[in-house]
Formats: structure tokens, C-alpha cells, sequence
């Protein structure tokens, strides 16, 4: 304990120096200001600011680099809220309930409790990181192909219970999602699965891509089919900021999303995109009344955007305690400390402490900055929803193509986004919802190679996965959640479908 | 008189080149990386084209196009403008194994560039998990002949470096484990670190930090010389495997027809980069080797490339036949 104190205080003191409390001010500023951007999320956030920390000390890049990090996730939680495009995958479950309080004409409510669940959150982690990120290391390592595929299976799960309509239809988005995922490079072999030949499916569908179109074109044509009630939504701007009530409401969730968040986040493969997933399913199970997600349920924000910051800051456990990066965004992070000289691994924390403990206590600070920063802006973003739609809509469309045009620099995104936004589109106008589809095409993935991979080292046993402990224990989670979620929509019927 | 004009014109037109050629770089350049941000090739290209940069007047962009192991990108660049202002960072994958692994590819690495020069060697090492029952190569190998078909090897993908490394690590010591795919370096070693799998072949800069931490273990690193990084790894000659020599190399490339002056120019620009102190530290750094001064020409990466075509071909192509 009171190694911890020490440690942390040699944090606090290189975090709090004048400079680099500028540079996480600046890194949060311009992260959130460019995450903000439809489609535009944290790995091209950052690979775009990348060269202006060039000129800067290792420390202070690292600690701007993580600002960035931090505001391009919370920027795209705004998106999620305000125009309903989710810019990955954690901030898909954002927009599900996010943006009906936005149509309520409580965005800034919506805003308010995400800047303050994540700040919770974001507190809580940077303790756990401080205390037990060393011990913790090894639960990284537990999670091998077997335990990863059997947690994925239980994130389908997750997919099902997510769904407000029939039943049989979100197992069919799931299943259209999984497909969705086993497009492209096939990983064992090298052939190339469903590409019809088109080069730029070799890689696969881009995540971004697919959000965009689904979630964002499509509302925008949802939007232009009935424009009355889209001004409707104008006129009731409402409160900015939560009031007690809504505390009351939330702060449980936020308890639990931070606590589910940090623990998944930790796991490598990138786990933590199953924890605002995860937070969601557990807060409408436990919710009196359930009908109310899907419909502006403040605790389907507080507590999935506590979880998606909780994660996104436990993630940070594999890459600084092993060098290990466990999402493509700590890969990021990895070339960035190796351009500035760092090369991350096991020993960073002894020969580097100064950087090490300086990071962590800046991540602390990062969250606080995004805080200060984001609570005044709420009031412009939420003023932003008052212009007229007919502007609007043109200048989301256009950035949407600058930001997909941006990650990968190819116009076959730009016209994939058209694409998929027809896609969504009539995917709700016959009253198919798109989450789950988004959630199958991310776990579905994870899912194949991790079975293959399980099933290649068992050479082809499948009782590895009954065999392991961890293994077997998800797979009964998987299967008691899959009967609750299944016996009310046998005894009663499920949630009709939200039609307006 | 319309020949008069004619032949003007032509005049014009070729001192305008002239003058284009001896005023460049008059904008920036765009250097494309067909790989990540972050990844080990983005990272050499950067070190490199800060010093460049500062050589030419003019800045050099990083443009990341990635996919398709990194062959999307240099389509992209060879197909581009040869004016200068559109060059590419190439590596052992994108100019050696390449044509064997993508039998569609739309260039031709011995033809369709113009070569400006080698950049950096980024040496291969072979490790295994920490648990592994042989503490050197020799052991190893002695190993892998007792347990047959027991053995999984770790890769990072089809067409990565690890992948084309492994592979013709097995055919020269005549192995056939199981291979086990990975979406990209990281998973890989994790599970490596977890004893989940054997062995692996890897660039030094992803696998230093963990044979420093005692995480894993490494057998022999396949250069003539030891690293610095790592001065109790032997290389594969001391170990007694001499033919396994390999390095992920990373070289500048322009598109073929880039005027011979500008070539020149990006050459100057590179070597001087790599003569650069602060350059050469941070380049060794990450375990990187320099290139010698006959290895910085044009015409030495032009053979460079000719000769790891010559040499990855066949060994992929076995090995795909015998994947089946």
C-alpha cells in the first residue's frame, strides 16, 4: 500500500507539471474535437495526430497521445447520441438508447450522465491499474483460443437478450452479422472467403464501414422520410445536465458497468467490446421495467458508457505490464512509444518508472480534463441538433465520407457506406433491428478463429472446451442466460417492436 | 512552321522537366506505407523520412494504406504518378514474397519500380515459449524430430513476416508442425508467453522486450552477427543452422519511370539519413540494422529484390502445395 502511495505520488508529480497537464488538456481537446466526427473513432483519431507529438519528450507524447484516446471515445459516444452513427463497436450500444433521449429532447442529460459515468469509471480504473495492474497481468494469459471462444459464445448470448423485438429476428441478424464477419482473407489458409474477386473485400469488411452505413446513412433517410417529426425533436431541447433523478437512476449502473468494463478490458483480444454489451443485457435484466430500453433508458447509457470507458482504460493492463497490445488501438499505442524510443514490454515499469507511473496518474487526469472540457461543450452540442435538418443532414453525409475516406484512404468505403445505409434502411423499415447484426459481425469473427485456433492446438478435440475450467464455466453462463432470456418470450411473448 | 512549334514546344517542355527535376522538391512528398500506423514498417518510415525531410526542404507525408498484407498499398504507389512526389516504403513481404503468396498481384517487384535504397534490416529470431523442454537450437531441433506432429508453431497471418519467416525456417530444418494463425503479432506472442503454443519466428523489435522479461526464449537470431539488443543470443551460424539467414528488410521504392535526377536526390536524402546520428541510434534502438554503404545504392536493392524473389518463391510455393 503503501508502494502504491509512493508510486502514485511520483505520478502525480511528472502528470501535474505545467507541460504536461497542457498536453493532456490538448490531446483530450483535439481527440474529442476530431472523434466527434462521424465515423471517425479512436484508431484514426489517433493515427492522424500521430506526427504532432514528433517534437515532443516520451512522457509528454504518451500522456497527449493518451489524451486523444480518451476524447476520440468520448467524442464518438456524442456522435452515438446526437446523430445516432456509432464510431466502433463499444459506442454501437450507446446510440441504442442514447439517441431516443436525444429524440426526447434530452441529449444533454444523455451527454451529461456518459461525460460523468465515464469519469467514475475512469477514476475506478486508473486504481485498478495502479494496484493490481501487475497481479491482474496473468488473467490476460489464462484467456487462450478455448476460454476466448467460449466468452464469445456467451457475448452471443449477450446479442439475443440485446434484441427489443421477435426473437427469431435478432437471431437472424446475428446470424446475418456472423456472415457479415467471415468475409475476406481466410486467416488459417490465406484463400479468400465471399469476395467475389473484388479487392477491396480481401480485407474484409471494415467495422466503421458497416456502423456507418447501418446506423448512420440510414437514419438519415429514416430522418428525410418523415421530417415532421424531426423538428419536432428541434423544439424540445429540455435540460442539460442530469438532475437528481436521473443520478438516482444510474448510479448503479455506473457501479456495475465500471466494474464489468474494467474486468473485461483486461482481457486480451480485445474483450472489452463486450463490456458495454455486457453492462446493457445485466441493466435491462435487473430493470423493473424492462420496456423501457430501446426507448431512452438512462440506464442504457449510464451504464454501458461507465463499462466502454472502464475498458477502454483497463485495456492499457497488457500493454503496459507485458508490451502486449490487446486491441488494435494499443497496437497504435505500441508504434507510437516505439517511434518516440520506448519499446514496450515487462520492463518498462522498472527501467521507466517516471513514464510508467507518469502515465498512469495522466490517465486519471485525462479523464478529469475530459470532464472540464466536455460539460460547457454539452450545451453546443446539443444547440446542434437545433439547425434545420435539411442542413444538417448534408454536412453529417459529408463528413461521414471525409471520415471513412480518412481510415483507409480507399473510395470503396465511401461507396460501401451508401451501400449498407440502403441495407439499413429497409432493414427498418421491415422492422429488423441493426444491433445485433452489429454485435454478430464483431463476436463473430473473434469467434471462428478462436474456435479454429482452439481446435487446431486440441488437434480437433472439442472437449478442450469442456476440459478447461474458465472454459466450461462461460460456456454455462452462456447457457443459463440463454434459458432466462429465453422463458419469458415462450410464457408471455416478447416487446413488441418500438413502431412509430 | 508548325515544326518550328513543334520542336519549341518540345524544348519547353523538356527544360520545364529539367527545371522540375532540379528544383524538387517543390511540395511535399507522400510516402505511402502499405501497413498499420504503428507497425514496425510504419515506424522505420517514420524515423527515416523525419531525417529526409529536413535533407529535402520539403516535408514527407505518411499515408497508411494497409490490407492484403500490404500489397494493396503498392499497387496504389506503383500505379502513381512517377513525378517524385509519390514514393512507398517496401519490405521483405511486399517485394520478396509477394508473387508467391498473391497469385492476382497487379506489379511486378523486379520491374515495375524504381528502386531509391534499403533503409533498414530488421533481424529475424526464433523463440519459443518460456516452458519449452530444449534450452538452445540444438536442442531444439532435436526436439522437434522426437515429437513430430506434437509441435504448433505460431504465425501472424498468411503473407505476414512471421508467416514467410516460419515457413522457410521449416523447410531448411525440414519440420512440419502444425501452424496456428494469429490476427497480427501481439496475439501471437500471447499466447506464446501463455505456453498455448511452441515456437514462432519473429522481427526483433516484437520480441525483444519479452526475451529481455524472461518471458520467452529465444534460440538464435538468423543474422551474420549478434545484436547489440541481444548479446547472449546466438546467431543461427554459432547455433549450427548457417542457411538460416533472413531479414525482414524495409527499403525505399518509387514508381518505375521517376526521372533519374530525383531518384538521386531521394537516394542522397536516405543515405544521408542514415548516416545521421540521432537517426542511427534510433534505428538501432529497435534492433534495426544499418545498411552498409554498398548496400544503400539503387542497383543494390534492385538485386536485393530480384534475388529474394528468386529465393521466396519456391519455398512458398512447396509449402502451399503441401497445406492441402
Amino acid at each position: 500500500m503503501g508502494d502504491l502511495v509512493s508510486n502514485l505520488s511520483l505520478g502525480f508529480g511528472v502528470a501535474l507539471t505545467l507541460q504536461n497537464l497542457g498536453l493532456a488538456f490538448l490531446g483530450c481537446l483535439v481527440g474529442t474535437l476530431i472523434g466527434v466526427l462521424p465515423g471517425v473513432g479512436p484508431i484514426a483519431t489517433i493515427a492522424m495526430l500521430l506526427p504532432i507529438t514528433f517534437g515532443l519528450d516520451p512522457t509528454g507524447a504518451l500522456i497527449m497521445l493518451a489524451g486523444i484516446y480518451y476524447g476520440a471515445q468520448y467524442g464518438g459516444s456524442t456522435t452515438a447520441i446526437l446523430v445516432n452513427i456509432p464510431g466502433e463497436a463499444t459506442s454501437v450500444v450507446t446510440a441504442l438508447d442514447g439517441h431516443e433521449m436525444a429524440k426526447q429532447g434530452r441529449a444533454g442529460v444523455a451527454l451529461g450522465i456518459a461525460a460523468i459515468g465515464s469519469f467514475f469509471a475512469g477514476t475506478v480504473a486508473t486504481l485498478v491499474i495502479a494496484a493490481l495492474g501487475a497481479p491482474l497481468t496473468s488473467l490476460a494469459l489464462i484467456f487462450g483460443p478455448t476460454e476466448y471462444f467460449s466468452l464469445m459464445v456467451m457475448g452471443l448470448v449477450f446479442a439475443v437478450v440485446l434484441a427489443r423485438g421477435s426473437i427469431l429476428k435478432a437471431v437472424a441478424m446475428i446470424l446475418v452479422g456472423v456472415l457479415l464477419s467471415t468475409v475476406g482473407t481466410d486467416l488459417e489458409t490465406g484463400e479468400e472467403r465471399m469476395t467475389f474477386g473484388l479487392p477491396f473485400l480481401s480485407d474484409g469488411i471494415d467495422f466503421a464501414v458497416l456502423a456507418m452505413g447501418i446506423f448512420g446513412i440510414a437514419e438519415i433517410m429514416r430522418n428525410l422520410d418523415h421530417t415532421e417529426t424531426r423538428d419536432v425533436v428541434r423544439q424540445a431541447i429540455g435540460r442539460l445536465l442530469p438532475n437528481r433523478d436521473d443520478f438516482r437512476q444510474s448510479y448503479k449502473p455506473v457501479l456495475r458497468g465500471t466494474f464489468i468494463g474494467a474486468a473485461l478490458g483486461i482481457l486480451p483480444g480485445n474483450g472489452a467490446v463486450l463490456g458495454p454489451f455486457a453492462s446493457y443485457t445485466l441493466e435491462k435484466k435487473l430493470a423493473k421495467d424492462s420496456r423501457r430500453f430501446g426507448r431512452g433508458a438512462i440506464e442504457g447509457v449510464a451504464g454501458p458508457e461507465s463499462a466502454n470507458n472502464a475498458g477502454a482504460q483497463t485495456s492499457f493492463i497488457p500493454l503496459l505490464t507485458l508490451g502486449i497490445p490487446p486491441n488494435a488501438v494499443m497496437a497504435l499505442m505500441v508504434g507510437a512509444m516505439t517511434i518516440h524510443g520506448i519499446i514496450p514490454g515487462p520492463q518498462v515499469m522498472t527501467k521507466n518508472p517516471t513514464l510508467f507511473w507518469g502515465m498512469i496518474a495522466s490517465m486519471w487526469v485525462g479523464n478529469l480534463m475530459l470532464l472540464v472540457i466536455n460539460l460547457p461543450m454539452i450545451g453546443m452540442w446539443v444547440r446542434l441538433l437545433k439547425v434545420p435538418y435539411r442542413l444538417l443532414f448534408p454536412a453529417i453525409l459529408m463528413f461521414c465520407c471525409i471520415g471513412i475516406y480518412s481510415i483507409n484512404s480507399l473510395p470503396t468505403d465511401v461507396m460501401f457506406i451508401a451501400f449498407f445505409g440502403l441495407v439499413g434502411y429497409m432493414l427498418i423499415k421491415l422492422g429488423f433491428e441493426p444491433a445485433p447484426m452489429l454485435l454478430g459481425f464483431v463476436l463473430g469473427r473473434l469467434m471462428e478463429e478462436n474456435l479454429r485456433r482452439a481446435l487446431i492446438i486440441s488437434r480437433g478435440s472439442l472437449e478442450t472446451f469442456i476440459e478447461r475450467p474458465v472454459s466450461a464455466g462461460l460456456l454455462a453462463v452462456a447457457a443459463i442466460l440463454l434459458v432466462i432470456a429465453l422463458l419469458p418470450s415462450i410464457r408471455k411473448g416478447r416487446d413488441e417492436v418500438f413502431t412509430e | 512552321m508548325k515544326k518550328v512549334v513543334l520542336a519549341l514546344t518540345a524544348v519547353a517542355g523538356l527544360a520545364a522537366t529539367g527545371a522540375q527535376a532540379q528544383n524538387y522538391p517543390t511540395r511535399p512528398i507522400t510516402m505511402i506505407v502499405p501497413f498499420a500506423a504503428g507497425g514496425p514498417t510504419d515506424v522505420v518510415a517514420r524515423i527515416v523520412t523525419d531525417n529526409m525531410s529536413r535533407t529535402l526542404g520539403q516535408q514527407i507525408v505518411i499515408e497508411n494504406v494497409a490490407g492484403a498484407g500490404g500489397t494493396t498499398g503498392i499497387t496504389r504507389a506503383a500505379q502513381s504518378q512517377p513525378d517524385g512526389y509519390t514514393i512507398m516504403m517496401g519490405h521483405m513481404g511486399t517485394h520478396g514474397a509477394a508473387p508467391a503468396l498473391y497469385p492476382n498481384l497487379k506489379y511486378d517487384p523486379t520491374k515495375d519500380f524504381a528502386p531509391i535504397g534499403l533503409a533498414a534490416g530488421t533481424p529475424i529470431l526464433i523463440v519459443a515459449k518460456k516452458d519449452f523442454p530444449a534450452n538452445d537450437l540444438k536442442g531444439f531441433l532435436d526436439y522437434m524430430k522426437a515429437n513430430a506432429g506434437k509441435v504448433n508453431m505460431a504465425h501472424a497471418g498468411v503473407g505476414s513476416v512471421s508467416h514467410s519467416t516460419g515457413i522457410l525456417f521449416n523447410s531448411i530444418i525440414n519440420a512440419k508442425p502444425t501452424l496456428v494463425a494469429y490476427r497480427g503479432t501481439g496475439p501471437a506472442l500471447n499466447d506464446l508467453m501463455a505456453n498455448t503454443v511452441d515456437y514462432m519466428t519473429d522481427q526483433i523489435v516484437n520480441v525483444a522486450p519479452q526475451i529481455q522479461g524472461g518471458n520467452i526464449k529465444a534460440f538464435a537470431i538468423a543474422t551474420p552477427e549478434r545484436s547489440p539488443a541481444l548479446p547472449n543470443v546466438p546467431t543461427t551460424k554459432e547455433a549450427g543452422l548457417p542457411d538460416y539467414q533472413v531479414s525482414a528488410w524495409n527499403a525505399v521504392f518509387a514508381p518505375k519511370g521517376t526521372p533519374a535526377d530525383i531518384v538521386k536526390k531521394l537516394n542522397g536524402a536516405l543515405v544521408k539519413a542514415l548516416d545521421d546520428e540521432n537517426t542511427k541510434k534510433r534505428l538501432a534502438d529497435l534492433g534495426g540494422v544499418i545498411p552498409t554503404n554498398a548496400e544503400r545504392t539503387p542497383e543494390s536493392l534492385q538485386k536485393l529484390v530480384e534475388s529474394e524473389v528468386a529465393r521466396w518463391t519456391p519455398v512458398l510455393k512447396a509449402a502451399g502445395a503441401t497445406a492441402e
